[in-house]
């Protein structure tokens, strides 16, 4: 492979806030001439797999079926959410969701019929694909079972132009873990894939100790990114905690995204994990995922918030098992 | 973390690392050669009774954990805690904290609509 290329550059993601979802956008900058458009059209022959560039969106805690204190709106936010993403000049390719698609109920079958409700309202979303995975209001009272009967798999791995998305269950075995089993199938997942592979994993809760008093953990964590560890471009999306956070460990970068029912405070600001009140003014206030205010290079207006930066920085061209072979084949001099 | 595991009913649990050097390298306390003093708490949806206790630096404690209703979790991080505390089936962990302070002990095993706030104060002075 040519040094000549800017690899670097070659496959970015860049997210930024709707208002109320994280929006991240592909870019894999190839461009109409040069090295990397070589790269990009012998792929697309090779493995059918055209890289050009594409969106997807991030929701989440949903929490379907909740109605009441703090958060009177119930499933509006979710609803306007949708109404959003359709009416998004670029539609993206996907929308994830990263747990809580529901409030738990032990009322024979008012559960499933929150599931239904979800799908409902999900089912307008003009994308190709919507991805969830189960919070632990979805799985943790049964296991997953319901979920996955909905859903299907708890976890599971795909590739969408040049990006390995993996969703990963911490929530079914009731405790905050993701259990030896799915850790296995991850190192086996991965074993695919060179080091500078771009890969997106979305769970729901973080997978560091970001509060464990609150339950803001994953006790298998470490385990978990021990295995991601050699990859040198890791984005990690969740839930769970109701507000933005942002966490960097590595080359691993950790993204919190905001909640469509209601909003945690900050815990460095207070020992109590109350919900914030609701403001009948600004209903949506505290919801979604906020614009993180990011240096973007030159240029940049200072205090202005500006594109949150998710840069999966490539060292390399590579990304899907399309990639790797390209690459093993040493197809561009 | 945990330094032991009698018969699933039984679970023994230990500090930090640091905390256990300190124990071997001093003078056990008075109390850690009898027999523990025991603490009964009780857990049911979607709290802890009592909703604290206090514990003496150094001190060896059992707690004595019992659910009235559904499995619940018993975790303290910095305290090295994690326990199951299953219907039917007392759990007993056995700690000596070395570090003072009010520690939050939660459930972390997801029970129900109100999980998310069922915790309680372990204090250690």
């Amino acid at each position: 492979m040519s040094d000549r290329v800017d690899r670097r550059s070659f496959l970015k993601i860049a997210g930024t806030s709707l208002g109320i979802g994280a929006l991240y956008s592909v870019a894999p900058l190839l461009g109409a001439e040069g090295e990397a458009g070589e790269v990009a059209r012998i792929l697309w022959k090779k493995n059918g797999e055209k890289l050009k560039p594409f969106s997807f969106v991030q929701l989440s805690d949903t929490h379907v079926g909740f109605n009441g204190p703090p958060d009177p709106l119930g499933t509006q936010a979710f609803e306007r959410a949708v109404e959003m993403i359709n009416g998004l000049r670029h539609r993206p390719d996907l929308v994830l969701v990263s747990g809580d698609l529901t409030h738990d109920s032990e009322k024979p079958g008012e559960h499933a019929d929150r599931m239904r409700r979800f799908k409902e309202i999900a089912d307008r979303l003009k994308v190709s694909a919507v991805h969830c995975i189960p919070g632990e209001h979805d799985a943790g009272l049964d296991g997953g079972a319901l979920f996955r009967d909905a859903f299907g798999p708890t976890f599971y791995a795909f590739d969408h132009r040049g990006v390995h998305f993996i969703g990963l269950d911490n929530v079914s075995r009731a405790k905050p873990e993701v259990g030896p089993e799915q850790i296995a199938w991850l190192k086996k997942d991965l074993s695919r894939f060179l080091v500078s592979a771009p890969i997106v994993v979305f769970t729901h809760r973080p997978l560091f100790d970001l509060k464990p008093e609150w339950e803001w953990f994953t006790s298998d964590g470490d385990e978990v990114m021990n295995v991601l560890a050699p990859y040198q471009n890791v984005t990690v999306l969740y839930g769970h905690i109701h507000r933005h956070h942002e966490h960097t460990v590595g080359s691993a970068r950790h993204l919190a995204a905001r909640s469509l029912i209601w909003a945690f405070p900050d815990p460095a600001t207070t020992d109590d994990k109350k919900p914030l009140p609701f403001d009948k003014d600004q209903p949506f206030k505290n919801l979604g995922l906020r614009i993180v205010e990011e240096p973007k290079g030159r240029g940049a207006a200072p205090g202005r918030p500006t594109i949150n930066e998710v840069e999966l920085t490539m060292r390399e061209y590579s990304g899907t098992v399309g990639i790797d072979q390209f690459l093993k084949e040493g197809a561009v001099r | 973390m945990r330094i032991g595991h009698a018969d699933g009913r039984s679970v023994v649990l230990g500090i930090a690392l640091v905390a256990i050097a300190l124990t071997i390298a001093s003078p056990p306390p008075a109390r850690a050669q009898g027999t523990p003093r025991v603490v009964e708490i009780t857990a049911k949806r979607f709290e802890f009774t009592p909703k604290e206790i206090t514990l003496k630096q150094g001190e060896t404690v059992t707690l004595r954990l019992t659910t009235e209703d559904v499995t619940h979790g018993f975790f303290m991080k910095t305290l090295g805690i994690d326990a199951v505390i299953e219907p039917g089936q007392p759990t007993e962990i056995t700690i000596t904290p070395q570090t003072t302070g009010s520690f939050t002990t939660i459930c972390d095993h997801f029970c129900g609509e109100g999980h998310g706030n069922m915790h309680m104060k372990v204090v250690v002075e």
